[in-house]
């Protein structure tokens, strides 16, 4: 019998169980072919990837001097950030020369609104199309996809007619309303999504307690959308953002988004080839797409709906 | 007060005819316990009671108003949901306040009702917390409040005890019963859990295939089920089924099948047995109408005993076939001896082969 109050491992060997002692397994470092491979796959595509950047980084550091010595790879000899300097505030875009930050404050007067809108608007389509249905609820979104598979490009003319016709066209709240028009296919999509996968029952209890259309929405739906939120919000900055040909279009010459102004900074035919400021607009208009990766991955995998079902 | 009167319900998901002409009448004050085979249409039902799905045809009234096409804030009732369906931005309190806020009650009188749901659930401590930071019986004691503040004449309760351990069960289906009469609201109540149907219902709604199979008493629907399905649905152990034939003999209906011969008490039939000829039909006995004892004029084989607890389950074989007798004293019971017992057949129920009816 085995006393009380030993330790389990001191009664087993009372008891007269052997208790091989655990062999140290050293980790062999096999040196594995497919790992090998794997890693040098991976570094490769990096390489691939951020060489541009780099170049791109060096450059933009480099005076015009250092740059006609035609060392693409080399570090800066002599930092210089003159070259950003120049890039914000003093290249010429077509007629002005104030630098591309006439640009970057456009685009954020374009992409504000065209955040805001789309996704108020698809929360509210999603949520419409997922709880309140209606006979027709299927067919509208059937024709609202069939929207998302048309090019945009077929679209452009008949849209400067009707927007000339609105008198919007050429001006900012122009190019807002064709951003929204253009992300409404994607963004009801996100939200039907999302609200097609939470519980029914959610719903029907908000009804139950006598909730109509929008105070469900306002109270209820909406502060369980912020993951879906961001997500959309993620989407429509960096969508709008890169936009192009739209705020060539659509914009006027009052609003060119930085994107069309970095064109032409790049494409100026007059004078030299500034490469180092050329270098910097192009990082500078990349910023902040860049910026909302960084700050958002975080929030993709988040679920807020966590608590609200069984298990 | 007020009675909730289905008629002629019908409910289709698409082509899928899940509900077809079921009629229901739940009187005013009733506790009445929808029991059924998962996938049934239970929720189904209560969800149109609520108004919470559209009606294919026919019509529902409560409180004597025709509420078929009307909101479901506009029937007066309060309902917790199988899958909880608590709102999970908010905390405890505003889950359980939301339709107060709705249909814009003063603040005191908000706070009150609040109070007196959280304390009757034992709720207090967890106000101020989100769904997600609950048990699943604190989720499930929450749902119940947030029916509960909202004062209704019907209660709609689907499976609200489900997820609970056996003892907060125990004591919140006591709560329940405590609280039905103290409220005197009408409450449909569906539920898996047999004990649960027994002890909390006046009456008892069987149903299968979105087809209500029979309605009554707990008791009466337990000793003289209908058919077959409602016979073998409840009781646990289920009732035993023998199949064979019924004759009349010199003195009344006799069970014959292979294993065994069993005169019967005409007194079981609604039928007339004695125009009726030979007949294939289906012997039911429940566990408990097994009288296990020395003179018992059948025997057989012990293959099992299970003990419960307060009672044992024995397993007998009968030339082959296999019943269970529940046995409450404790005498010695050994596996594969031979035991004699007898059946109490007035409390026998017989139902026709073909047609699985009642007799
Ligand atoms: N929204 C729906 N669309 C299509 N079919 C449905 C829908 N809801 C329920 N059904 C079907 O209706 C039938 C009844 O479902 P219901 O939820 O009422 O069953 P239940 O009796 O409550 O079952 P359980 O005990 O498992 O909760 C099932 O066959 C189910 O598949
Ligand atoms: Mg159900």
């Amino acid at each position: 019998m085995p006393r009380m109050g030993t330790h389990p491992s001191q009664q087993r060997a009372d008891a007269g169980i052997a208790v091989a002692p655990r062999p140290m397994r050293r980790r062999a470092r096999r040196i594995d072919v497919a790992r090998v491979g794997i890693y040098a796959f991976l570094i490769a595509a990096a390489l691939f990837f951020l060489t541009p950047l780099y170049i791109m980084v060096v450059t933009s550091l480099k005076s015009m001097d250092e740059i006609r010595q035609g060392f693409l790879f080399a570090l800066p000899e002599h930092f210089t950030i003159e070259p950003w300097r120049a890039a914000w505030s003093e290249v010429c875009t077509g007629v002005s020369c104030d630098g591309i930050r006439t640009g970057f404050w456009n685009s954020v007067m374009i992409v504000v609104p065209s955040v805001i809108f789309p996704i108020l608007i698809g929360a509210i389509n999603g949520y419409a199309l997922s709880f309140w249905r209606t006979r027709a609820a299927d067919w509208l979104f059937a024709m609202l996809l069939l929207g998302a598979f048309i090019p945009a490009q077929v679209m452009i003319y008949p849209l400067v007619k009707v927007l000339a016709a609105a008198s919007l066209f050429s001006s900012l709240p122009g190019i807002v309303v064709i951003h929204v028009i253009f992300s409404m296919p994607v963004m009801t999509l996100l939200f039907r999504n999302y609200y097609a996968s939470l519980p029914q029952e959610l719903f029907k209890a908000a009804r139950i307690d006598g909730g109509g259309f929008w105070r469900i929405f306002l109270q209820l739906m909406l502060p369980m959308s912020t993951p879906i939120m961001i997500v959309g919000a993620i989407m429509q900055v960096t969508g709008v953002w890169n936009d192009y040909i739209f705020g060539l279009v659509f914009a006027g010459r009052e609003n060119l988004p930085m994107t069309v102004q970095l064109n032409n900074v790049i494409n100026t035919t007059t004078g030299e080839r500034l490469y180092n400021v050329n270098m910097a607009a192009t990082i500078l208009t990349s910023l902040v797409p860049l910026l909302v990766y960084f700050v958002s991955g975080r929030w993709f995998v988040r679920g807020i709906a966590a608590g609200a079902v069984k298990g | 007060m007020s009675g909730v009167n289905v008629k002629n319900l019908g409910i289709r998901f698409g082509s899928n005819a899940v509900i077809e002409h079921l009629d229901l009448a739940v009187n005013p004050g009733e506790f009445l316990v929808l029991l059924g085979p998962s996938g049934c249409g239970k929720s189904t039902l209560l969800h149109s009671i609520a108004g919470l799905i559209d009606v294919a045809e026919g019509s529902i009234e409560i409180g004597g108003n025709d509420v078929t096409e009307a909101e479901p804030n506009e029937r007066g009732i309060g309902m917790v949901f199988q899958s909880y369906a608590l709102y999970p931005t908010m905390t405890v309190e505003r889950n359980m306040s939301f339709g107060l806020r709705v249909s814009g009650t003063p603040k005191p009188a908000i706070e009150e009702r609040v109070k007196r749901a959280a304390r009757m659930l034992q709720l207090e401590p967890l106000l101020q917390r989100k769904p997600s930071q609950l048990s699943g019986g604190q989720r499930q004691r929450v749902a119940i409040g947030r029916a509960l503040v909202r004062d209704a004449n019907v209660f709609l309760l689907d499976e609200p005890l489900s997820n609970l351990d056996a003892k907060l069960r125990t004591e919140l289906r006591r709560e329940l019963k405590l609280l039905h009469n103290s409220l005197g609201a009408t409450m449909i109540y569906v539920t898996h859990d047999q004990v649960e149907a027994m002890t909390l219902a006046t009456r008892v709604v069987v149903m299968r295939g979105g087809k209500i199979q029979q309605i009554g008493a707990p008791v009466a629907v337990y000793e003289r089920p209908e058919n077959l399905f409602v016979a073998g649905f409840l009781g646990a152990p289920g009732m035993n089924f023998l199949k064979g034939e019924l004759t009349e003999g010199d003195s009344g209906a006799v069970f014959t099948s292979t294993a065994v011969k069993v005169p019967l008490d005409p007194a079981t039939f609604k039928v007339d047995t004695h125009r009726s000829g030979r007949r294939a039909v289906v012997l039911g006995i429940r566990p408990e109408d097994i009288r296990i004892h020395e003179d018992g004029e059948l025997s057989g084989t012990v293959q099992l005993v299970e003990p419960m607890g307060n009672h044992r389950v024995v397993w007998i074989n009968m030339n082959g076939i296999s019943l269970s007798a529940v046995l409450h004293d404790d005498r010695d019971i050994r596996t594969d001896s031979t035991i004699r017992y007898s059946f109490d057949v007035r409390r026998v129920s017989c139902f026709d082969e073909a047609t699985e009816q009642r007799l």
